[in-house]
């Protein structure tokens, strides 16, 4: 192989030696510019330098509570929205924009999101966010209730639907139960302990008030889709809170519950328990030889 | 972690507890046992040991055997008398198990009287028997003149053979046609779960919908239908398909190309530019698709794209399908591309 590879080498070419020469200043040239030019030249048309005025629109906006169903009303005074703007301006306009309009690439616009949105993402701590493409994820509330009566009342100043509501004491737990397995459980998993999608957590509901799984089904927080009045009505909002409620404290016909989390770690727990026992029993009835039978 | 939770651990604690308190009462049981006979020449040899019969061991056995008896009574009443409660026939069944394997070990270890013996074993082949079956062998294959003729004609009765007891593999399993067929055609309307026509105007962008054909059997394997509306960033359908998604409104088989599950994830971004693009995303093995590109698949185990079904929406605005699918749905096999247009 070396061998080869040197005789390759020192071997005198036909080609003449100018047009070797020729060849090699090109390639080198061309190799030159490959380096110098930027990776990714930018694509045509690519709305990072014309759009950078227009506002950042949502790729999905809250859907309202629908006709005659109940809404939630929050405090809201001139006091309180000029507290709200303060809060904003600290907080939130340096990827939202001073006026609500968003950033392009960064975040979307905030104007017409009514307060169910603003409530759920700061009551349930998933804003702010540190980096614009974190995923947001449940966390201790950054702000105080009544910073977030402040927000909501500054941002839904700027229009929006009302926020939507669920009192699960008008809920049927059955029928809440059908409802949830059919538009809900396929990512949060029968008993609501959550899961992932592909590059996305699925939250949970064991913390979920009842207020905030309304506003959720209303809007599609992050990468969830939203649901109207058509495909969940009022009564079964209100009965899958009813049966979310249930499931912090389901019944377990087979005793231990192992979090409820599926058949899958049931068979682990049942796997490292029974053979460790195993092992144990096989230990005590066996003898030790001390010579090698 | 809940108070309930901490029961739980406790309750753990507990069970492991016992396990350790039994095995140091076992360990003290053996200790404190009949003394050993005296020494005699065969204790030198610990294969040669015999334990002389116990009388306490026996009752113990005895003892063992009767209340796992009784447990395994108690396991019947409590079935046929409360009703089957879940957590006293575990403890009756689960603890006559239980001491059932108590007492074989105790009757093992002190009751039955042990001896460890060796059998010896000759050399494994003799060097004369080994000529002499090679020599038989040798010896069955003279004589034949058309070898090649023989074992060609076995062979062939032996593939026949095979053939026709595999044969019956064909009757498993639906009968092919029944893959072919959806209840999709051109001009059948859309309808969700309560036989409701789907308007288009009802469907709307970061929500997502199961439709059924109307006046259609529901429960046929091709009936499931995933809808959604993509605003137009992102729908880039191949060239063929251009008309088959009206006013952005798409429908795929709900059915994986992969196992057959039910494909119920849907993922829609609030604010694409900062998060994924919309995919449908199936619960089983997690194949991923995007109905903006005809179903492509981006992540998982399906060996294709998601199947589309061709949309139109009708005068009075109602959801119908504008063909059949384009190609066979449901789980992939090796003709699955045949029907491809």
């Amino acid at each position: 192989m070396t061998r080869l590879f040197v005789r390759w080498f020192r071997h005198r070419s036909r080609v003449p030696r100018r047009l070797r020469a020729a060849l090699a200043v090109a390639l080198g040239a061309a190799w030159l510019v490959g380096i110098a030019a930027p990776s990714s030249p930018a694509q045509p048309g690519a709305p990072s330098q014309t759009a950078s005025s227009a506002p950042a629109a949502p790729t999905k906006t809250p859907l309202p509570p629908g006709a005659d169903n109940p809404t939630k009303s929050f405090p809201d005074s001139p006091a309180l929205r000029a507290e709200g703007f303060t809060l904003y301006e600290g907080s939130c306009s340096s990827c939202h924009g001073i006026a609500l309009n968003g950033t392009p690439r960064v975040a979307p616009s905030l104007r017409g999101v009514g307060p169910g949105p603003v409530d759920f993402y700061l009551s349930t701590g998933r804003m702010p966010l540190e980096q614009p493409r974190e995923e947001p994820l449940r966390n201790a509330p950054a702000f105080t209730r009544t910073q977030i009566h402040a927000l909501i009342a500054y941002i839904s100043s700027f229009g929006g639907p009302a926020a939507p509501t669920a009192n699960p004491a008008n809920g049927n737990l059955a029928l809440g139960f059908r409802q949830f397995t059919l538009h809900c459980a396929g990512c949060h998993q029968i008993v609501a302990r959550g899961g992932i999608t592909v590059d996305a957590q699925v939250p949970d509901l064991q913390e979920a008030t009842p207020q905030q799984i309304a506003e959720a089904v209303r809007m599609g927080p992050y990468l969830m889709p939203h649901f109207d009045a058509n495909q969940i009505d009022q009564h079964e909002l209100d009965s899958i809170v009813r049966y979310v409620m249930w499931t912090r404290h389901p019944y377990n016909a087979g005793g231990w519950g192992i979090y409820n989390i599926g058949p899958i770690p049931e068979g682990m727990v049942a796997w490292f328990i029974g053979l460790a026992a195993l092992v144990l029993v096989a230990r005590l009835i066996g003898e030790r030889t001390d010579e090698p039978v | 972690m809940s108070s309930d939770d901490h029961g739980k651990v406790s309750q753990m604690a507990r069970i492991l507890g016992g396990l350790v308190a039994a095995r140091a009462a076992f360990r003290a049981a053996r200790s404190r046992r009949v003394p050993p006979p005296p020494a005699r020449e065969s204790d030198v040899d610990p294969r040669k040991r015999v334990i002389p019969s116990n009388r306490r061991a026996e009752g113990v056995v005895a003892l063992l055997l009767m209340v796992a008896a009784a447990l395994g009574f108690a396991f019947t009443v409590v079935y046929i008398a409360l009703s089957a409660n879940t957590q006293l026939l575990g403890i009756a069944i689960g603890g006559a198990l239980f001491l059932l394997a108590a007492a074989c070990i105790v009757a093992g270890k002190f009751v039955v009287p042990q001896e460890t013996d060796v059998e010896e074993r000759g050399p494994l082949l003799d060097e004369e028997e080994t000529e002499e079956v090679v020599g038989m062998i040798e010896a069955g294959g003279e004589g034949i003149s058309r070898r090649a003729m023989l074992v060609g004609a076995g062979g062939v009765a032996g593939a026949a053979l095979l053939t026709a007891a595999a044969t019956p593999l064909a009757s498993l399993g639906p009968t092919p046609h029944v893959l072919h067929e959806t209840p999709w055609a051109r001009g059948v309307r859309l309808v969700d779960d309560e036989g409701r026509p789907y308007l288009a105007s009802e469907i709307q962008n970061g929500s997502f919908y199961t439709a059924l054909p109307e006046g259609k059997n529901a429960e046929s394997f091709g009936a499931g239908l995933l809808v959604v509306r993509l605003p137009a960033e992102f729908i880039h359908l191949p060239a063929a398909r251009r008309d088959w998604a009206p006013e952005g409104i798409l429908a795929y088989s709900k059915i994986c190309p992969h196992a057959g599950c039910a494909i119920s994830l849907y993922r829609y971004p609030t604010y694409a530019p900062t998060s994924q693009e919309p995919a449908f995303t199936c619960p089983c093995h997690y194949s991923t698709f995007l109905p903006g590109e005809g179903g492509r698949l981006i992540f998982g185990p399906a060996g294709r794209a998601l199947p589309q079904l061709p949309l139109m929406i009708d005068a009075q605005g109602h959801l119908r399908a504008a063909g059949p699918f384009h190609e066979d749905i449901g789980p992939s096999w090796w003709g699955v591309h045949r029907s491809q247009s």
